[in-house]
């Protein structure tokens, strides 16, 4: 194999498994907290990527409009929940984070459509976008059957990942679509070249994991969020509300995959359903790390990335097959170590 | 029918149903300030039940007033705000955190400087939980699990502890350790409700007692009464009085 | 037993439907695809449902079928009808190859393993010169008999729903049925049915071929319906929208099956059909309304539409008593000439560095009761599950009979006649008191899956419940025999495990805390029947915290701490035991 060759591919395979590692992770975290299998993390990037290249075409992203409408619902529910105990500070939070938030965000959109807003600006813009929708999403579509079995909530996370797809559509069209990159400088290292977008990913990714590591090692918050996924009624019992633990949950898996989507849509063109296929290899890292281990996820992704940049380079025909059969071996191989004895759960 | 003091907790004529099944009939009950307040009957009788429901975990028809305020509409997260806490059957420790972070996470809806005067408290009532504070959760010998468990509870320095069996599957040696230490509660202003099959020890701790039999109270008063009485003897303490009282 | 008269009538109903002068041909294609989609789902419903084995990958198997008659009818030109047994073969043997793996999945693995086939395959299928690649295989033959070509919906109609309606009873049957009641007990964890000697992962591999087949059936009359295929709809995106039908119908129902099918099919046809019409046709409208419809028909049924519809029907399924006349011939059993039934030599068991069990020694005789005490953490659990199987000890001896036992699996120890309850009830909830105490006689019965699909079974069968009817009156449950063993309390679900662990008729009995959850009166009942079955000629070995009872009914006494054994004796030696006060009663004992 010519050396050249393979430092590129390893190259490639890195920055798309630093990637499928985000992905990982908050497809792990989401799992660990709510126990629902995130189908609709793909969507969360295609959501990011083109709600971001929509604003750096000066336009008004279709996702702004979806934002506020998904608070107006969730605004109903919060209003509806609590109709026994109705009272002022209640309200107002509710009316806050529900409807002037996604509404102060669509105003912005509008105002800003036609100027070139800087590149800042839209990033910005388009993650609290994508948050709303993450943390609405959960507040509509899940939080009512939060007690429901895995397997119900799987369902729902499919529903969902439908109506987003759909929605996709309608917002940006059947065309794809790329962003301006964060930076074009470019740097060239023996035979590599490093461009300033690559480097971006690898250090995003790095600073990401960090601030997750500490946010869960350290804070109030985030050993509220591990007492969650360790055990819900056992957090209950102390008082952290596990809708809200559910609802941050959802809204670091957003942010998270709406900054890989921004990541790469300046390097690969993107569809509205491109998403579905990013998230199911970032899926594929999570199983490998067997939804329960970050370090673990993120190994598992750099070598999904790889296996994939390989495979597409000797046999692209059957890249995803051999992907996705990948893990078969790795599950037998996990499910073989696991305890003999199962725990007492249903 | 308080022993004194003002009433905590008031629960009113309460129904719990499972589906169609009622697990709990027309129950009634009260806990007053400062006092321990031990409900005996066998498993199964609906007294889980009931603690779980004074709690939120389960759906209650009836009146529920802990100081002064209505439960019947708040959530669990709620109500453990309002002073109430419970230490459920299984525990329900955060295993695989530590035990520091377990009761760190028990006073997690109050402030830090709070917190770290109950860690003090509980320290000083439980010096193993001090010395295991490193040690995750699900490696602690069954006891130590039950300390944290109380410790935990105790972090959010709540009004009433309700404690359910307490002593389930502890060596006797230990058992006397944590009643020991409840009646230390009492002492320190923290009322309890505590749900016991081992109604001997219950009895000998409580102010007051209820007995529950199939979801119902079929009797209560003063704990050394009911101790005395002919039927709970025979039913739930497995040995006759001479010359006890017939209900 | 199953209501006959129902289902007759929706026989009736399925089959007068063409013949309503005026129905639309319409109607018609849409009940064939609902005939195709349930033959899917009811294979999910015995796989995750009722097996709880979640798989996303049913419609790969679809393709399978569909690939296979599609390849032979038009390259080899062979009849359709002689392409059914093949293309069901193929399915079963695919089925087979990644059941082998998919199988030892353990927890979310598995749904997140059939996932992963699930995508490779359908790429496999899009990639394949000889399947056509993306654009499949067209100019299938359509099905014959005779001179009648199925080419019009209106005829393959009836064969689809012949298949759905013959395949719904043969899925029932099976359900009803010794087999069945292993694949029920499936879903609770495979400890509890292995210690009477099911053997889970051939029951879960052959759910797993049995919803394969029954997926493979449907692509073949997918293939002829259609007359052409491609790999779209053998993707992973179908395989979850089966699941998503049987969610819906309801997961654990056989006729839910058939439910979500038609529920999930009539609604994505009215969204396709009439969405643009109010929206003027914009884009993809009808999978976001069909998503978020799916998302709200979860919160108002999570279990599914079909079970909260049968809590309106008038007709109620009853039980036939089981005539307790007949009798199942006694297991087997070996002479106990040794008096010593059960020997554990220096035993010993390490999870990491913690050693849970260590070096312990003690036996049981026969005719005697021997208690295990100690606090939990004490080893006696883990002692219960290295005798029964469940755990293979690190070092040590454990003999039955005088022959080491070592490393034997927990269905060969039950042969050896030990039954044992469980610390935490291991018992079905949605299935009656009869149909769990039943599972205790599994290896007493004989009739296998196809011989309980086609009611062969019923005698072999009649004297399964036969006996456990006596064992549950004999335990004093006979009220409740015909209860949800869920709706029990836990102190009677306690009593049902003793009389599941009579069912296999053994010489030895374990006990994991019989007497929690029973009061006074009741534990008295439990002793003196415990006293009868010993006097019987039955050996009992039980774990228990109340010492009362302990102390009354024991023979001996064996007490561990931290996973050693402290001490043994006669329960009035054991109480005056001054390390057994010091490390475990207390001085109140």
């Amino acid at each position: 194999m010519n050396t050249t060759i393979m430092l590129f591919l390893l190259q490639d395979g890195i920055t798309n498994g630093a990637i499928y590692a985000l992905l990982g992770l908050a497809l792990v975290l989401v799992f660990a907290v709510t126990r629902v299998i995130l189908i609709p993390q793909g969507e969360f990037v295609t959501y990011g990527a083109l709600t971001y290249a929509t604003l750096s075409s000066g336009q008004v992203p279709g996702t702004a409009r979806l934002a506020l409408a998904m608070g107006i619902v969730a605004f109903g529910l919060d209003l509806f929940a609590g109709r026994r105990a109705l009272h002022a500070k209640l309200i107002a939070r509710a009316l806050a984070i529900d409807i002037v938030l996604p509404a102060a965000v669509l105003a912005l959109t509008i105002w800003l459509a036609g100027h070139h807003s800087p590149i800042g600006v839209n990033i910005a813009l388009s993650l609290v976008i994508v948050a709303a929708i993450g943390l609405f999403l959960y507040r509509i579509a899940f939080q009512p059957i939060a007690h429901a079995s895995v397997l119900v909530l799987l369902i729902a996370a499919v529903g969902c990942h439908l109506a987003l797809q759909g929605f996709g559509l309608v917002f940006f069209g059947a065309e794809g679509q790329r962003g301006p990159t964060v930076s074009d400088s470019a740097f060239i290292v023996g035979p590599l070249r490093f461009t300033g977008q690559s480097i971006a990913v690898y250090a995003i990714t790095l600073a990401l994991i960090a601030g997750l590591w500490m946010f869960f090692g350290f804070t109030r918050m985030g050993k509220a969020l591990r007492a969650t996924a360790v055990n819900r009624l056992g957090a209950r019992l102390v008082g952290i509300r596990t809708a809200l633990s559910g609802q941050i949950a959802f809204l670091l898996a957003s942010v998270i995959g709406a900054v890989s989507g921004i990541l790469i849509v300046p390097i690969t063109t993107l569809y509205y359903d491109t998403g579905f296929l990013i998230g199911l290899k970032g899926f594929v890292a999570a199983i490998i790390g067997g939804l329960v281990s970050y370090p673990l996820t993120a190994i598992a992704a750099l070598l999904v990335g790889a296996v994939e940049a390989f495979s597409s380079f000797y046999a692209s025909n059957f890249k995803e097959v051999i992907v996705f059969t990948l893990i078969l071996p790795v599950l037998v191989l996990r499910s073989l170590a696991a305890p003999a004895v199962e725990e007492e759960k249903d | 029918m308080n022993a004194g003091g003002n009433t905590l907790l008031s629960v009113s004529s309460a129904h719990i149903a499972y589906g169609k099944v009622e697990a709990v009939r027309s129950v009634s009950l009260d806990v007053a300030t400062g006092e321990i307040v031990t409900i005996i009957g066998a498993n199964g009788a609906g007294k889980t039940t009931l603690l779980n429901a004074i709690m939120g975990i389960l759906p209650l028809k009836g009146g529920v007033t802990f100081a002064n305020q209505d439960m019947a509409r708040l959530d669990i997260e709620d109500r453990v705000a309002a002073g109430l806490s419970l230490v459920p059957e299984h525990r329900e420790l955060f295993g695989s955190m530590n035990v520091e972070d377990n009761l760190q996470l028990g006073a997690f809806r109050i402030t830090k400087a709070v917190a770290a005067q109950s860690l003090e408290r509980v320290y000083t009532l439980f010096p193993r939980l001090k010395e295991r504070h490193k040690q995750l959760a699900g490696t602690l010998s069954g006891g130590e699990q039950q300390m944290l468990a109380m410790g935990r509870a105790l972090m959010g320095a709540p009004k009433l502890l309700m404690l359910d069996e307490p002593s389930l599957g502890l060596a006797p040696i230990i058992v006397a350790d944590i009643f020991r230490i409840i009646g230390e509660l009492r002492a320190s202003g923290v009322s309890v409700l505590l749900v016991e099959q081992n109604a001997q020890a219950a009895l000998q701790i409580a102010d007051r007692a209820y007995v529950m039999e199939l979801g119902e109270f079929i009797l209560n008063g003063p704990a050394k009464d009911i101790a005395a009485n002919t039927r709970v003897a025979a039913s739930y303490l497995g040995f006759t009085h001479e010359g006890a009282s017939v209900i | 037993m199953m209501p006959r008269l129902p289902i007759i009538v929706f026989a009736l109903v399925m089959a007068a439907i063409p013949f309503i002068p005026g129905v639309p041909p319409f109607w018609i294609v849409l009940l064939d695809n609902i005939g195709l989609s349930a033959l899917v789902a009811m294979g999910l419903v015995l796989l995750t449902g009722v097996g709880g084995l979640t798989s996303f990958g049913q419609a790969a198997f679809c393709g399978f079928g569909a690939y296979t008659t599609a390849v032979l009818t038009t390259a080899y030109g062979v009849s359709p009808w002689l392409t059914l047994p093949l293309s069901l073969l193929v399915s079963g043997i695919a089925a087979v190859l990644l059941g082998l793996v998919t199988v030892r999945l353990s927890g979310h693995y598995l749904p997140l393993g059939t996932l992963a086939w699930g995508l490779g395959l359908f790429y496999l299928f899009s990639k394949l010169e000889f399947l056509g690649r993306n654009d499949g295989i067209s100019g299938i033959p359509p099905l014959s008999i005779g001179s009648l070509r199925m080419i019009d919906p209106g005829t393959i109609y009836f064969a689809i729903w012949i298949a759905v309606l013959l395949c719904a009873l043969l899925t029932l049957n099976l359900l009803d049925s010794r087999t069945g009641r292993a694949i029920r007990a499936l879903r609770r964890g495979h400890v509890a049915a292995e210690a009477f000697g099911v053997q889970t992962p051939r029951a879960k591999l052959l759910v797993f071929i049995y919803a394969a087949v029954l997926a493979g059936l449907s692509g073949w009359f997918y293939a002829h319906f259609q007359r052409a295929t491609n790999p779209t709809p053998f993707g992973v995106q179908t395989g979850i929208e089966y699941l998503f039908i049987a969610v819906v119908g309801g997961a654990g129902y056989v006729w839910g099956g058939v439910l979500g099918a038609a529920i999930v099919v009539i609604l994505k046809e009215l969204l396709q059909s009439y969405l643009p019409y109010l929206f003027h046709g914009e884009g993809q409208l009808e999978t976001i309304v069909f998503g978020i419809l799916l998302v709200t028909l979860l919160q108002i049924a999570p279990t599914g539409v079909w079970p909260s519809l049968t809590v309106w029907l008038p007709f109620r399924p009853k039980r036939k008593r089981p005539d307790t006349s007949l009798v199942l011939p006694a297991r087997i059993r070996p002479a106990i000439t040794p008096d010593v039934l059960l020997q554990i030599d220096h035993a010993r068991k390490q999870f990491g560095g913690v050693i849970a069990v260590n070096d312990v020694s003690f036996d049981v005789q026969a005719r005697e009761i021997v208690a295990l005490i100690g606090p939990n953490g004490a080893g006696k659990s883990t002692t219960f599950n290295l005798i029964t199987g469940v755990l293979a000890p690190s070092g040590g001896t454990i003999s039955v009979l005088g022959k080491k036992v070592g490393h034997a699996a927990p269905q060969q120890i039950v042969k050896l006649g030990i039954a044992r309850t469980f610390q935490h009830v291991k018992l079905v909830p949605d299935m009656t008191v009869l149909e769990n105490v039943a599972i205790g006689a599994h290896l007493r019965g004989h009739a296998g899956a196809i011989a309980s699909m086609f009611r062969l079974d019923r005698a072999d069968e009649a004297k399964l419940l036969a006996e456990a009817t006596r064992q549950i009156e004999r335990v004093g449950l006979g009220d409740q025999i015909d209860q949800l063993a869920g709706s029990l309390s836990l102190g009677q679900q306690r009593i049902v495990e003793i009389a599941r662990a009579l069912c296999v008729d053994p010489m030895l009995l374990l006990l994991d805390e019989p007497a929690a959850g029973l009061r006074h009166m009741e534990k008295q009942q439990l002793a003196a029947l415990l006293r009868q079955l010993r006097d019987g000629g039955m050996s009992v070995l039980l774990v228990e915290h109340d010492m009362g009872f302990v102390m009354d009914l024991a023979d001996r006494i064996v007490v561990l701490d931290f996973g050693t054994k402290i001490a043994e004796g006669t329960p009035q030696a054991i109480k005056t035991n001054p390390e057994v006060i010091k490390a475990y009663l207390g001085a109140v004992a």
